[in-house]
């Protein structure tokens, strides 16, 4: 092979960067202190053509700008590898939708909202010690309530602007959501509050306005970060999987490219621990494929040139040659793809708690203001008096409990959640977990660790085959060289793709791999094995299984307990499935499921009127995930079923599920008290304001005071049990 | 009372640089890398260029 073979081109990861340089993304595995930073930045920095390095220690994201026209991304990964800091490369597509345009420009409204409800209420305290009979000339009052409004006016309509823009779009697709309440209250409030300061009246609300909309948009921003963090914690995790191909150029050379432009016809390489990129033919080599991603069957199948495979089954064996037969959109994940968008679909339909209070609580907000503005008038005190106190009821009654305290509560749990190493999607995703009350398992990947381990290992075999596994990078060789202890490797190792490895051993000729390969005539079985033999002696068989995770049972066990049923579907053999069950304490199970058997019994359970948590892995998992109440889908699955999640969880531990459902169901119940809460609130505060007794200084007070209370509850969530 | 003519509108200017601080920072990334810049003050400064 050529030189080039070892260096591969990356040039299509490069951006094109301001001052005509190109810049390029990558991802730092490692990095945690002032010296890792520095230390990286400088070798960086140090390499030819590199302008600059900049590692950004929150995100872990290095951004290193090349000079115009050159630079090779190469280097840069091969440098951070040789300092311990193993690196992938972003997609440039990715990374520039990362930006993050939106979350700017709320906390602007944010930083906006606090100078407008600070420097109004500044002028507003005078106007309040007014009210308990200070000596206040009503020419001073007016001239407070004009500074208080020529502030907190601008201010209150800038930081209103998202919720204004939110109440047009819902209003103009013919339904009222959280925001119409909330943009009619402050655009009354503005208008009303004018009117009497020109009218040189008492009351003028302009702080109470900014305040509303600061103490909102604090619940817009925790909202927004909380998404936006589990959006990027979520690529970062795909990321990590390096979504990129191998492409061979007509030149030989091998480039490594993002796994969106591959196109048919194109010439790839993958070698053995990499994933099948897209769906292709196989031109040339010999291998094992591991397709349990796929079909959740554990056992590796053989392939050989001519065959065709599936993008997303790992290559066991040998290099192998593909001639890619479509592109990465188009691939075996395009039939899933579809039936993860219906599923989304629908669970788009849920509707959020929030929304749900909002339905009942805007009619009722609306038609208690009218009704006021009507009796009070009626009863004589003129218009002016009756919409002033209209106006008190919308103002007193604001939403700060559901605007904020629900964001507060989620952002709460899932940073929780977060410092267990469990990734939340979304606010929602967290509601519909907590209501979940049947959990479907996979098995491959999900109740068992989705790799094999040696079954009943002995040490003095294992001890005579460990230099012949050593040398090989077969998953069944390394799980056998993972039980030895240091020893020598074989000499003239010889790796047959597919049969296995031959070397000499103390000078005699031993051979690992498969029964026919080592010498062992017919000796069919269900389990995956490897057979290892000395010239001239008896084989000794290891047999490897896919093992159960370590709290799988207590898991079970666990969920049980919750008052939750659990089913297993597996698309794997049926002994495996029925010895996987049993051992975690499973009574139902299905097995040799095809992707739709599992997304259709998922949406039978859920016609039943069960709310099915799914957590699965694979590919063939991804429909089931998207259709199912709620998903959740370990860190090592795939990218279509980590997409296709709500919560994704890092680590070894199945136990995670309990937690985050243990967590949701935490998050629900202060939710829930927070809504009482407000109900109360509003049970003692709209009468007040109907019959008069509120006046500015006394919204103000509420409005803080039931802000606090919901906050403060919601910080409770999670506590206690852990 | 004369003199609120003057510290009203000195407060509300003193509160607009405030503002336009928080803007600036904004503008300029400062909320991008927290534990990035908190360590970058421990390294010494790279050599002038």
């Amino acid at each position: 092979m050529a030189m080039t073979a070892d260096r591969q081109d990356f040039s299509a990861f490069l951006r094109p960067a301001e001052g005509g340089g190109r810049s390029l993304e990558l991802l730092v595995k490692g990095a945690r202190c002032a010296a890792c930073m520095s230390k990286i930045e400088g070798e960086v920095r140090a390499l030819p053509a590199v302008e600059s390095a900049r590692l950004n220690l929150t995100t872990g994201k290095l951004t290193v700008g090349f000079e115009a026209g050159a630079g090779d991304p190469s280097l840069v990964l091969e440098r951070l590898d040789g300092l311990g800091y193993p690196a992938t490369l972003y997609d440039p597509g990715k990374a520039a939708a990362a930006r993050d345009a939106e979350g700017r420009k709320l906390t602007l409204a944010l930083g906006v909202a606090a100078f407008g409800a600070g420097n109004a209420m500044m002028f507003s305290v005078p106007i309040w010690a007014g009210l308990f009979g200070q000596e206040l000339g009503p020419a001073t009052r007016t001239l407070m309530m004009w500074m208080s409004g020529v502030i907190g006016a601008p201010c209150a309509v800038y930081a209103g602007m998202p919720f204004f823009e939110s109440a047009w779009r819902s209003l103009r697709s013919g339904r009222a959501n959280m925001d119409v309440p909330i943009s009619i209250g402050v655009i009354l409030t503005l208008v009303i509050s004018f009117i009497e300061t020109v009218l040189r009246g008492r009351d003028a609300y302009f702080d109470a306005a900014v305040t509303l909309l600061f103490l909102l948009l604090i619940g817009r921003w925790l909202d927004h970060r909380l998404r936006a963090s589990a959006r990027s914690a979520a690529a970062d995790l795909l990321a990590m999987q390096a979504p990129s191909a191998t492409l061979v150029g007509e030149d030989g050379v091998e480039r490594r490219i993002p796994l969106s432009e591959v196109a048919p016809g194109d010439e790839l390489i993958v070698r053995p621990g990499e994933r099948i990129p897209v769906d292709a033919v196989i031109a040339a080599g010999v291998s094992e494929l591991d397709k349990s991603m796929l079909t959740g069957e554990t056992l590796p199948v053989r392939v050989a040139a001519g065959e065709s495979c599936q993008a997303g089954a790992m290559n066991l064996g040998g290099v192998l040659r593909l001639r890619a037969a479509a592109r990465s959109e188009d691939s075996a994940v395009a039939a899933i793809a579809r039936l993860v968008e219906a599923g989304a679909q629908s669970r788009s339909k849920y509707v959020q708690l929030a929304d749900k209070a909002a339905a009942l609580y805007v009619p009722i907000i609306h038609s208690a203001a009218a009704l006021t503005f009507v009796g009070v008038w009626a009863l004589g005190f003129g218009p002016r008096v009756a919409l002033l106190r209209a106006v008190a009821v919308l103002i007193i009654t604001c939403p700060c409990a559901l605007g904020l305290a629900v964001p507060a509560v989620q952002v709460t749990a899932s940073a929780r959640l977060f410092r267990r190493g469990i990734l939340v999607k979304s606010g929602a995703a967290l509601e519909r977990l907590a209501e979940v009350d049947h959990v479907v398992l996979d098995k491959t990947g999900v109740l068992t660790e989705g790799r094999p381990q040696l079954i009943d290992p002995v040490p003095a075999a294992i001890a005579m085959a460990a230099p012949l596994a050593k040398a090989s990078a077969h998953p069944l060789s390394r799980a056998l060289a993972a039980h030895a202890g240091p020893t020598l490797l074989a000499d003239n190792v010889v790796e047959t793709p597919g049969q296995g490895v031959e070397g000499y051993i103390g000078g005699r000729r031993a051979r690992l791999g498969r029964a026919a390969f080592v010498g062992v005539a017919g000796a069919p079985s269900s389990e995956t094995e490897l057979w290892f033999g000395v010239e001239g002696e008896t084989k000794i068989r290891f047999v490897f299984a896919d093992q159960l995770r370590a709290d799988a049972a207590a898991t079970v066990a666990a969920l049980k307990a919750r008052g939750l049923t659990v089913e297993i579907l597996s698309g794997d053999t049926f002994s495996a499935v029925a010895r996987a069950a049993d051992a975690a304490g499973v009574e139902d199970w299905r097995a040799s499921l095809t992707p739709a058997d599992k997304a259709a019994l998922v949406a039978e359970r859920t016609a039943q009127g069960r709310k099915v948590l799914m957590v699965g892995d694979g590919l063939n998992d991804a429909a089931a995930l998207a259709g199912a109440h709620a998903g959740m889908a370990p860190g090592a699955a795939l990218d279509a079923s980590q997409n296709a999640a709500d919560l994704v969880f890092s680590g070894e531990r199945l136990g995670a599920v309990v937690e985050a459902i243990d967590v949701s169901r935490s998050a629900r119940k202060r939710a829930l008290e927070n809504f009482s809460f407000a109900a109360l609130y509003n049970l003692v505060a709209a009468p007040a304001a109907m019959l008069g007794f509120v006046n500015p200084f006394v919204a103000a007070l509420a409005m803080s005071g039931s802000s606090l209370v919901v906050t403060l509850n919601a910080l409770r969530t999670g506590a206690g049990r852990r | 009372m004369d003199i609120l003519m003057f510290l009203a509108p000195a407060s509300v200017a003193l509160a607009l640089v405030g503002l336009g601080a928080f803007w600036w920072t904004l503008r300029s990334g400062q909320y991008e890398d927290p534990v990035g810049d908190a360590s970058r003050i421990l390294v010494e400064h790279e050599r002038p260029d």
